[in-house]
């Protein structure tokens, strides 16, 4: 049925939904994110136990240590739901898909000095093993964490890690085709570089409190990992060879740089909510910290030879720095 | 440089160096522990690789799909909110499916999220892991478009503001509560029979195309938007929901009857969840688009017939639910609106009767039953209410254990006669509401035992707004009911004289007069 309306302006009875008129204090319109966000998971009379995990209740506080009065302090300061979220990486993949065409066209992994590939794509390629990882981990946040404002975000982030994971993959077949991905694979598996890093993250997927595999995963494993290879190492074989790799690689350092935005907020909050948080996350900040710097060691030395030593521990004052940030001295 | 290999990599092979490619079996930890969860259902699954991806999709070509999709919801809502696009609904009792709506899906698909993100998590072979994290993350979509396209009706109708306050709590909404918590608390395998594929793929269509054609019949572009955009992903969860049955199948012999039984629960399940489609379907919206009858015998019969047939070669049978729901048809919508309609009281939305011409309409969509059984009760609510004395029952439902439904159905073969069925546990009685759901309970009594029936649980004090002290000596269960349900006043009773009613007509008028 069409039906001509006329533009008329008509008095809304009210501005926004009850449980965000309260949450914000007053009767105001909510932005779409608040309405896709706030209180919307069942916090109450749950019909059955989890036959998986009797001890709990599906949606439960008490899976972490980290305790909240309110769980939507949690927070993305990027305001991602699914749409605005979706928009910003359909952009992303816009540029990334046309850095894979220029490569591709113009023959730029082709023409790359052999010696410098061989040795990039011995760091690059397994980390497409340590994404696929990121991605299980923070589907365990997302899964278990409390309220929809932690879990949506980390199952956002949790699919971006997927990206990263294929990525990676086309990088290593824009540059020397399959071999070069199972031999990654190999190394992943049995090198000696390697199996600090995937002990780290196997050990991570027993882990069962999830803020504290948030802080492991997020905070201290991708906190030193994208800035060692993203920027640093990327850098160096920019100034050495040719920008290639930075090119294949610009989604990573994009999306570090964004989602560390919401993991700082994150943290800061739950810092703030009470003294016991900002000792429980310091204690893991530093517990995770010190083991990826074991983790990493290997993979630094594979990067930067004689210098990883120097670029770690710089690597460690900022992840610090970002720690006393976020209100944790560590 | 040789790109060749690579170049000619089919589809299959890319998508799965995308994929399983990555994974590999932990050692540092070991696999049971690390996916501890699909051993214990007794499914017995040997071997992992013989997934097959029922889509192939990277993230890359996600993003780029997904992001186009939303760009144009957005622009067309943004446009339909501007203009004000409410005012151009048939009338304004189609609102109230909206409030029916809001209050029962965007909760559920919240709980798929949820749900899918678990499997994602816990699925121990990597192909059915990522397709599983790919529905997780479209059914955050699903809920927040739904709330999106919404919210907008909520500024100017009442009924809508506390979905999210009353997802928890409100008697009518604890069937679809009760049917998605039972999914999420059971193991990982019957949660993708669950929702996977009862829910997904047998019913999907009868859930949410009758609400997305009802949109567009009525003149709500927001909605049949949002629900059009949707069944784009459905399509990629249904194949996954039928993949994970086959692949169950051709793992083992002994899972087919674990499979079965399953199918046999939660097809029942979902049935019955459907009656409040079949009164939307009849009753609640102006412009019908056929009958609830009709839309079962398409999408059910037919289809899931056809279905079933196919998946007949693994030894699946048809549900044994098949032959009461079919008999069901001709009942649940009625018996469903005259049950809501006789507690104006109690719901966020309006009920009413239908007009001479709409019962007129039902008379011949429903030769064997409507005049029988159906029209009498509503010609005398008719009369009884232009009497002045509407009517209006206070007393509490009585629920079924298992699917929590209020009892209202009828006995098999006697539409005249309520159907109970009784089991004993633990030397305490629980009620069901038939044959089916007492089957259920009976195979998993200390589950369905712990069922939260509201009507139980008011008696006992625990469903009570806060600063009610239920230890006082005049405390009286169920008095302060509308403050916990925090059901607004104008959001209540018959739909003649609502609110609603007389801002819809003031509004249109001043929008269409010239
Ligand atoms: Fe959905
Ligand atoms: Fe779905
Ligand atoms: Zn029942």
């Amino acid at each position: 049925m069409a039906i001509d309306l006329r533009t008329v302006s008509i008095t809304p009875l009210r501005q926004t939904f009850g449980h965000l008129a309260r949450r914000m204090g007053a009767d105001k319109p909510a932005s779409r994110y608040i309405e896709a966000t706030m209180d919307l998971q069942p916090v109450e009379n749950y019909h059955y136990r989890p036959t998986w995990e009797p001890q709990y209740d599906i949606f439960d506080t008490t899976r972490t240590a980290i305790t909240m009065k309110d769980w939507y302090a949690l927070k993305d300061p990027r305001q991602y739901y699914y749409g605005t979220w979706t928009l910003a990486r359909g952009r992303m993949q816009e540029v990334a898909e046309g850095d894979f065409d220029l490569v591709d066209e113009l023959g730029l992994a082709a023409a790359y000095p052999p010696a410098g590939k061989a040795d990039a794509l011995e760091v690059f390629l397994p980390l497409r093993h340590v994404a696929w990882a990121s991605n299980l981990n923070k589907a365990y946040v997302s899964s278990y964490g409390y309220g929809i404002a932690i879990s949506q975000a980390a199952c956002y982030a949790s699919m971006d890690q997927l990206g990263v994971a294929q990525y990676v993959t086309r990088l290593g077949i824009a540059f020397d085709d399959l071999d070069a991905l199972a031999n990654a694979k190999s190394a992943w598996l049995e090198g000696a570089e390697w199996q600090e890093l995937r002990r780290y993250v196997e050990d991570l997927m027993v882990e069962k409190d999830w803020f504290e595999v948030l802080v492991a995963q997020d905070f201290a494993l991708e906190g030193l990992l994208y800035p060692l290879i993203y920027e640093r190492y990327n850098e160096k074989l920019n100034a050495a060879y040719s920008p290639v790799f930075s090119m294949l690689t610009r989604f990573q350092r994009e999306w570090f740089g964004e989602t560390s935005k919401w993991l700082d907020a994150v943290l800061k909050a739950a810092g703030a909510d009470n003294p016991d948080n900002k000792e429980q996350l310091a204690t893991w900040m530093r517990k995770w910290r010190d083991r990826a710097v074991v983790a990493l060691k290997p993979v630094a030395a594979l990067a930067f030879g004689g210098e990883a030593e120097a670029v770690m521990a710089e690597l460690v004052q900022n992840l610090n720095a970002r720690a006393a940030k976020a209100g944790v001295a560590l | 440089m040789d790109m060749k290999v690579a170049k000619k990599l089919g589809l299959k092979e890319r998508y799965s160096l995308m994929t399983r490619d990555l994974a590999w079996d932990t050692t540092y930890q070991p696999m049971d522990k690390v996916f501890p969860q699909t051993t214990y259902e007794g499914i017995k699954i040997h071997d992992w690789d013989k997934w097959e991806d029922p889509f192939r999709l990277t993230m890359d070509a996600y993003w780029k799909y997904q992001s186009e999709k939303e760009r144009k919801l957005y622009a067309i809502l943004d446009g339909f909110n501007q203009n004000n696009g409410h005012l151009s609904v048939t009338d304004a009792r189609y609102i109230n499916v909206l409030k029916l709506f809001l209050g029962s899906t965007p909760p559920l698909e919240l709980m798929a999220a949820r749900g899918f993100s678990m499997m994602g998590r816990q699925m121990n072979g990597a192909g059915p892991r990522v397709a599983c994290q790919m529905q997780a993350v479209d059914e955050y979509r699903h809920f927040q478009t739904q709330i999106h396209s919404i919210s907008n009706y909520n500024k100017y109708y009442n009924g809508m503001d506390e979905f999210a306050h009353q997802q928890s709590r409100m008697w009518y909404l604890s069937d679809g509560k009760s049917f998605f918590d039972d999914a999420i608390t059971a193991g990982p395998f019957e949660f993708m029979v669950a929702i996977g594929f009862a829910f997904e793929y047998v019913l999907t269509n009868i859930l949410f195309v009758p609400f997305i054609s009802g949109a567009a019949y009525n003149g709500d572009m927001a909605a049949m938007t949002v629900g059009f955009s949707a069944q784009s992903d459905e399509a990629r969860h249904m194949t996954l929901g039928l993949e994970c049955i086959k692949f169950m199948l051709e793992q083992d012999p002994d899972n087919l009857p674990i499979v079965q039984r399953w199918i046999d629960k939660w097809t029942w399940r979902g049935t019955r969840k459907l009656a409040s489609v079949g009164m939307m379907m009849d009753y609640m919206l102006p412009k019908r688009i056929m009958s609830f009858k009709e839309a079962w015998e398409m999408y059910v019969e037919e289809n899931g017939g056809a279905l079933f047939k196919d998946l007949a070669r693994y030894g699946i049978t048809i549900p044994k639910c098949f032959s009461q729901t079919i008999e069901e048809k001709e009942h649940v919508s009625h018996q469903s609106w005259i049950g809501f309609y006789m507690k104006p009281q109690a719901t966020p939305f309006h009920t009413w009767i239908p007009t001479p011409d709409e019962m007129d309409w039902l008379s011949e969509k429903y030769p064997n039953t409507f005049d029988k059984y159906y029209r009498p009760v509503l010609e005398f609510f008719d009369a009884q209410e232009k009497a002045g004395n509407r009517f209006d029952n206070k007393t509490a439902p009585m629920n079924c254990q298992v699917c929590v439904s209020t009892m209202k159905f009828n006995e098999p073969g006697d539409p005249m006669e309520m159907c109970f069925r009784e089991s004993i546990y633990n030397g305490e009685k629980f009620h069901t509401c038939s044959d089916h759901c007492k089957e259920i309970f009976d195979n998993e009594p200390e589950k369905y035992s712990q069922t939260f029936i509201s009507s139980h649980q008011v008696l006992q004090g625990n469903c009570e707004p806060d600063g009610v002290d239920v230890n006082a000596p005049d405390f009286e269960p169920g008095r302060h009911m509308l403050d916990y349900w925090k059901l607004d006043k104008r959001a209540l009773g018959d739909f003649n004289g609502s609110e609603d009613q007389k801002n819809f007509a003031a509004w249109r008028e001043q929008a269409t007069k010239n």
